[in-house]
C-alpha cells in the first residue's frame, strides 16, 4: 500500500471525528455520533497499519487487543458518580503515551543522523533499512529538522504536563489525595521557573539535539503539572479536567506535527478546541478569569462583605413532605452533594412519585455543578430523570418566581445569592441560580458549613429558606414514603 | 441563678411578666424561680398555680427584690424599685430609655445590667423577644373590640327582615404591627377596612389581611422602610399636606379610625385634625392608639374616653395590652422567656451577658456600671431592601445606535484579531519551511473547524464530549504505530507502551460514552 491509500483514509476518519463531534448537539444523534468516532477510529488504525512505515503489526493488533479488553473491564464497571476520575485518568494515559512518541521521534532522529555520519553510501540504498517515520526524517533538510525539535519538545512539554497533572486530578477526584488547594513553599514562583528552566532547554536542545536538555525539560514539565493541579481545589475541578482534555489534544496536534501526519494534527486540534471551549464555558459560569482559576484560590475579597444575620431554620421531612403534597410546581437543584451521597436514585424516586401526581418537576442545571462539565445531567440520566425535564441555568431561571418549592440537593455557591447582592463578595458577578426566588426553598446539607469557597451563603437564612439536615440519600429515602 | 417578678406597682397595670407555663420553661433553662404574692392575680393567675409549677411565691417585693439574682418585670421601674436594684443584678422590663435618663443614671450608679424590652432590635433573629410587637399586636386587636363597644351600629353590612344595614367603614392609619393587628380583627368582623401608610412597601401586606390600601396622588422618592428598620420616620411637608388632603376626603365617611402613626422617640404626629373630627358623622368612634405619645389627634386626652360636641367619641386608652392581662401576659412572659434563653446559651441557669449578640447589645441599657444607650447600628437589615429602579426602556434610536455601535468594535476586534494574526503567520512562514507550512494550515482550519463545532453541543452532553474526545485524542496511536516498526529496541519499547495504553483509551472512551447517552431518555 501506499501513502495515496493511508490519506485517503486519514481524510475519511478526520471527517467521521468531525460529524461525531458535531453529533453530540443533542441526545438523540449523538447516540449515532459515537459510532462515526468508533469506525473512524477503527479506519485510522487500519489504514495505519497497513500503510508504508508500520512494521511488528502482529504485536501491534495484540496490544490494542489487551488495551481494548482492560479499556472495556474498566468502561463496563466504572460508576458514573465516578466519571470525573476517569476522564481524568484516561487523559493521563493520553499525556504519557505522547511522551513515549515525542521521545521516540527524537531517538529516530538521534539514529538517522548516526547513520548519515558513519556511512557514505547513497542515501536510496539506507532508505531501504529504515522504518517508515525514519525515512520521513531522512529526507528533511537541516531548516526542517530543527523545526522538527521544536515541535517534538513541545509535544513531550504539553504531554508531560497533561500527565502528571491528570495523575494529580485523578488522585484529587477519587479522594486519594486531599482536595484542598496546596502548594509548595515558593509557591508560582516554582511553576515560573520550572517553565523557565523548559524554555532554556528549548534553546539548548535545538542548538544541540542532545538528549540531556529534553530530559531535564520532561523533569520540569512533571513537576509543572504536579505543582499547578495540586494547587487547584476540588470544586475548580471542572475547569481543571477540561483544561487538561484540551492539552492532551495540544500534545497531540504538537506530536502530529513532527510525525508529519495530518491527522494526529487535525485531530489534537479538535480535541485541543473542545477542550479550550469547554474551560471557557465552566470559567464563564464561575465569573472568574481561566488564568485565576489555574492560579489557584480566589483573589482577596475586594473589601468589606456583607455580614450574614439571621437564623438557619431547620425542618424535618414531615415539613418537606407537607409543602411538597401542596406544591404544583418544583424546581430541583442538585449539585455535587447529590453525586456524594449517591442520592441521584432516590432523587428520580422522587421526582418520578411526584410527577405520578401531576406536578410540574423539573430540574436546574449550573453549569458548574459537579466535578466535571455535565457531571449531573450524566447522573440524572443514568437515574432515568428524562433529560427534557433537566433544564440549563439560563432556560429556568426566570420561572422561579412562579415555583412553589426549590430542592437545592448538596450544592452552596452555584445558588448563593451574595453573587448578586454583594459586591464585595469573592464571587459577586457569578451567574447563579436564583432559587431564593421561588416561594419556599428546601436546602438538604449535611451540615452548617460553608462552600468550597468559604463564603457564607446568604440563601441559608432567608424568611423563606429551610435547611433539611442529613445525608442527601438518607434525608430523601425518609421522604419518599411520605409523599402521597 | 434565682429570677423573680414583683406585682407591677403602676395603677391599672395587670400583666405580670412571669406566668406558670413560663416558669416551667425557665426552670428548665436552670433557673430558679420566685414571684410575689398576688402578682399573677389580676392577669388570672393565682399564687397556687404558680406553685404547682414550682415557683416559690414571696411575700413581700422588698423581699423578692432582695433575692432575685435578676428580675423581670412589665413596667417601666419607679424610684422605688430602682433604689432595689444592687451591683450585679439584672433587669428585664420595659425601661423607655430614651425619655428616662434618670432611671439609666440611677441604674448606672447601682451597678446594675438592664435590658430593656422595646430596645430589641428588629431582626428575624430577635422576632421571639420583640415584645412592642406582641403588645402592639394585643393593642390593634382591642382597638377594633372597644370601638365596636362605643360604636351604636353593626360592623358587617346586613339584610334583614327589619331592614338594611349598611356595613360600618374603619380606616386605620398606620400599617405596622397594631394597624395589621386591626386591620386584621376589623376585616373579620365584616367591616369595609381602608389603610394608610407612609411606606408603600406595606400595601402588599395591607391588601393580604383583607383591607383596601389608600394610596396618595403624590410623586416623590417614596420612604424606604429598610433604611429605619422597619419603623415609619418623619415625612417632608408636602407630603403631610397631600395626605391630610386625602384623610379630609375620607373624614365624613368613615365610622371609626383607628390611628396608630407613630415614630421612634418622637411625639406622634397629628394626622387627625379637629375640623376632620368635626367633618364625622356623629355616632363615629376614633381609637387613638398613639395616646401615650400626645396622639394623632390632637383633641385625645391620655387615658380617658371623651365625646366631642358633634357626637363623636374619641378613645384614648393608653393600656389596652393590660385590659387583656391574661393574654398579654402570656405572650410577654414568653417574650422573657427567649430573652432568658439567649442570655442563657448553655443552660445552666448563669447568665452570659453577650454584648456581642447584636440582639442583646441592643437592648442592653446599662452595663456594669456603663450607659450603653443608644446602641450601635444592627449590623443587618432586617426588612428586605426596597427594589432597584427598574432599568429604563431604550428607544428604538438609541436600541440602533447601541447595536451599530457593539457591531463596530465586534467588526475592529476582529479586524485586530486578523491583523495581528496574519501578521504572525507572516512571520512564521518567513522561517519556517514549505513542509511546516502545509501542515500549519491544515492545524488551523482544523482548530476553526473544532471551534465551530463544539459550540453547537449541547451543555447536557459536556461529560460525554469529554469521554469522546478522549477517545479520539487517542488518536496518538497512529504516531506510535509508525513508530514500531523502527529498528531500535526503546523505540519499539516506548511505541509499543504507548500503543497499549492508546488502546485502553480508546476503548474505554467509546465505550464509556457510549453507556452514557444509552441512559438520556425522554420522557
Amino acid at each position: 500500500m501506499d501513502y495515496g491509500f493511508t490519506t485517503a483514509a486519514y481524510v475519511v476518519a478526520a471527517v467521521l471525528f468531525i460529524l461525531s463531534l458535531g453529533g453530540l448537539s443533542n441526545q438523540e444523534s449523538a447516540k449515532r455520533a459515537v459510532w462515526y468516532g468508533i469506525v473512524g477510529m477503527a479506519l485510522a488504525v487500519f489504514a495505519t497499519l497497513v500503510g508504508p512505515g508500520s512494521g511488528l503489526w502482529l504485536l501491534s493488533l495484540l496490544l490494542i487487543a489487551g488495551g481494548g479488553l482492560i479499556g472495556h473491564y474498566v468502561a463496563q464497571r466504572v460508576q458514573m458518580t465516578e466519571m470525573p476520575q476517569l476522564v481524568a485518568a484516561m487523559h493521563s494515559l493520553v499525556g504519557l503515551a505522547a511522551v513515549f512518541v515525542g521521545y521516540n521521534a527524537h531517538f529516530e532522529v538521534l539514529n538517522v543522523a548516526e547513520m548519515f555520519a558513519v556511512s557514505d553510501a547513497s542515501k536510496d540504498v539506507l532508505f531501504t533499512g529504515l522504518g517508515g517515520f525514519a525515512k520521513l526524517i531522512a529526507k528533511k533538510t537541516p531548516a526542517e529538522v530543527s523545526i522538527l525539535h521544536v515541535e517534538l519538545f513541545l509535544g513531550i512539554f504539553i504531554g508531560a504536563i497533561t500527565f502528571t497533572g491528570s495523575v494529580v486530578a485523578y488522585g484529587k477526584l477519587a479522594g486519594k489525595v486531599t482536595s484542598a488547594a496546596t502548594k509548595l513553599p515558593g509557591g508560582h514562583a516554582l511553576n515560573a521557573a520550572a517553565a523557565g528552566l523548559s524554555l532554556i532547554c528549548l534553546i539548548w536542545y535545538t542548538a544541540s539535539g542532545g538528549f540531556f536538555p529534553l530530559f531535564l525539560m520532561t523533569l520540569a514539565a512533571l513537576f509543572i503539572g504536579y505543582h499547578l493541579i495540586m494547587g487547584i481545589g476540588g470544586a475548580d475541578m471542572p475547569v481543571v479536567v477540561s483544561m487538561l482534555n484540551s492539552y492532551s489534544g495540544w500534545a497531540a496536534a504538537a506530536i502530529g506535527f513532527s510525525l508529519g501526519n495530518d491527522l494526529l494534527i487535525v485531530v489534537g486540534a479538535l480535541v485541543g478546541s473542545s477542550g479550550a471551549i469547554l474551560s471557557y464555558i465552566m470559567c464563564k459560569a464561575m465569573n472568574r478569569h481561566f488564568v485565576s482559576v489555574i492560579l489557584g484560590g480566589f483573589g482577596g475579597p475586594q473589601g468589606e462583605q456583607m455580614a450574614v444575620e439571621g437564623e438557619q431554620i431547620a425542618i424535618e421531612a414531615d415539613g418537606v413532605a407537607a409543602a411538597l403534597n401542596d406544591a404544583d410546581s418544583i424546581v430541583i437543584i442538585p449539585g455535587y452533594g447529590m453525586a456524594v451521597a449517591q442520592a441521584q436514585q432516590s432523587v428520580s424516586e422522587l421526582v418520578r412519585k411526584l410527577r405520578a401526581k401531576g406536578k410540574n418537576v423539573r430540574f436546574a442545571i449550573h453549569p458548574v455543578a459537579g466535578r466535571l462539565p455535565g457531571h449531573m445531567n450524566v447522573l440524572l440520566a443514568e437515574a432515568k430523570v428524562p433529560y427534557d425535564i433537566v433544564l440549563e441555568m439560563d432556560e429556568i431561571n426566570d420561572d422561579f418566581p412562579e415555583t412553589d418549592v426549590a430542592i437545592v440537593i448538596g450544592s452552596n455557591d452555584i445558588v448563593n445569592p451574595a453573587a448578586q447582592e454583594d459586591p464585595n463578595s469573592p464571587i459577586a458577578g457569578m451567574p447563579v441560580l436564583e432559587c431564593w426566588k421561588a416561594k419556599q426553598v428546601f436546602v438538604s446539607k449535611r451540615g452548617q458549613g460553608t462552600g468550597y469557597s468559604g463564603i457564607e451563603n446568604p440563601l441559608f437564612f432567608k424568611e423563606n429558606t429551610r435547611m433539611f439536615y442529613g445525608d442527601a440519600k438518607q434525608s430523601l429515602d425518609k421522604l419518599l414514603p411520605m409523599i402521597d | 441563678m434565682k429570677i423573680g417578678t414583683p406585682k407591677e406597682k403602676y395603677e391599672g397595670e395587670n400583666r405580670v411578666a412571669m406566668t406558670p407555663d413560663s416558669a416551667v420553661q425557665l426552670q428548665k433553662l436552670g433557673y430558679v424561680c420566685l414571684i410575689e404574692k398576688g402578682a399573677g392575680a389580676a392577669a388570672g393567675f393565682s399564687d397556687a398555680t404558680y406553685e404547682a409549677a414550682g415557683v416559690t411565691v414571696i411575700k413581700t417585693a422588698a423581699a423578692l427584690w432582695k433575692e432575685a439574682d435578676i428580675v423581670a418585670k412589665v413596667r417601666q421601674p419607679d424610684a422605688t424599685e430602682l433604689k432595689r436594684l444592687t451591683k450585679g443584678k439584672t433587669l428585664i422590663s420595659f425601661f423607655n430609655p430614651a425619655g428616662n435618663e434618670e432611671g439609666m443614671e440611677a441604674a448606672k450608679a447601682k451597678g446594675a445590667n438592664v435590658i430593656a424590652m422595646e430596645m430589641v432590635p428588629r431582626i428575624s433573629r430577635a422576632q421571639k423577644m420583640d415584645a412592642l410587637s406582641s403588645m402592639a399586636n394585643i393593642a390593634g386587636y382591642r382597638a377594633v373590640i372597644e370601638a365596636g363597644n362605643n360604636f351604636g351600629r353593626f360592623f358587617t353590612g346586613q339584610v334583614t327582615a327589619a331592614g338594611k344595614v349598611p356595613p360600618a367603614k374603619v380606616l386605620i392609619v398606620g400599617a405596622g404591627v397594631a394597624g395589621l393587628a386591626a386591620i386584621g380583627t376589623s376585616t373579620s368582623l365584616g367591616a369595609i377596612t381602608y389603610a394608610f401608610d407612609v411606606r408603600p412597601e406595606v400595601a402588599e401586606q395591607v391588601e393580604s389581611m383583607g383591607a383596601e390600601f389608600v394610596y396618595l396622588d403624590f410623586e416623590e422618592d417614596q420612604q424606604d422602610g429598610a433604611a429605619t428598620g422597619g419603623y415609619a420616620s418623619v415625612q417632608s411637608d408636602e407630603f403631610r399636606e397631600a395626605q391630610l388632603a386625602k384623610f379630609r376626603e375620607l373624614a365624613p365617611e368613615m365610622d371609626i379610625v383607628i390611628t396608630t402613626a407613630l415614630i421612634p422617640n418622637r411625639e406622634a404626629p397629628e394626622l387627625w385634625t379637629k375640623d376632620m373630627v368635626e367633618a364625622m358623622k356623629p355616632g363615629s368612634v376614633i381609637v387613638d392608639l398613639a395616646a401615650e405619645k400626645g396622639g394623632n389627634c390632637k383633641l385625645t386626652v391620655a387615658d380617658e374616653k371623651i365625646v366631642t360636641d358633634n357626637g363623636v367619641t374619641i378613645i384614648g386608652y393608653t393600656d389596652f395590652p393590660s385590659r387583656m392581662a391574661a393574654q398579654s401576659s402570656s405572650l410577654y412572659a414568653t417574650n422573657i422567656r427567649h430573652m432568658m434563653t439567649d442570655l442563657t446559651p448553655e443552660k445552666d441557669g448563669q447568665i452570659n451577658h453577650d454584648m456581642e449578640d447584636d440582639v442583646i447589645r441592643g437592648a442592653t441599657v446599662t452595663h456594669e456600671g456603663e450607659i450603653t444607650f443608644p446602641p450601635p447600628p444592627p449590623k443587618v437589615q432586617a426588612i428586605a431592601a426596597q427594589k432597584k429602579p427598574e432599568v429604563k426602556e431604550l428607544t428604538p434610536e438609541e436600541k440602533k445606535a447601541q447595536e451599530i455601535a457593539a457591531f463596530k468594535a465586534q467588526t475592529k476586534q476582529q479586524f485586530t484579531l486578523l491583523g495581528v494574526g496574519g501578521a504572525l503567520m507572516l512571520l512564521v512562514g518567513l522561517v519556517a519551511p514549505a513542509s511546516f507550512m502545509q501542515h500549519f494550515i491544515v492545524f488551523v482550519l482544523a482548530i476553526f473547524v473544532g471551534f465551530q463545532v463544539i459550540w453547537g453541543v449541547a451543555h447536557s452532553l459536556h461529560t460525554p464530549l469529554m469521554a469522546i474526545t478522549n477517545a479520539i485524542s487517542s488518536i496518538i496511536i497512529v504516531g506510535a504505530l509508525m513508530q514500531i516498526g523502527s529498528g531500535s529496541f526503546l523505540v519499539i519499547l516506548l511505541a509499543a507502551l504507548s500503543v497499549f495504553m492508546a488502546g485502553i483509551n480508546i476503548f474505554g472512551g467509546f465505550l464509556v460514552t457510549r453507556r452514557m447517552l444509552a441512559m438520556f431518555q425522554k420522557s
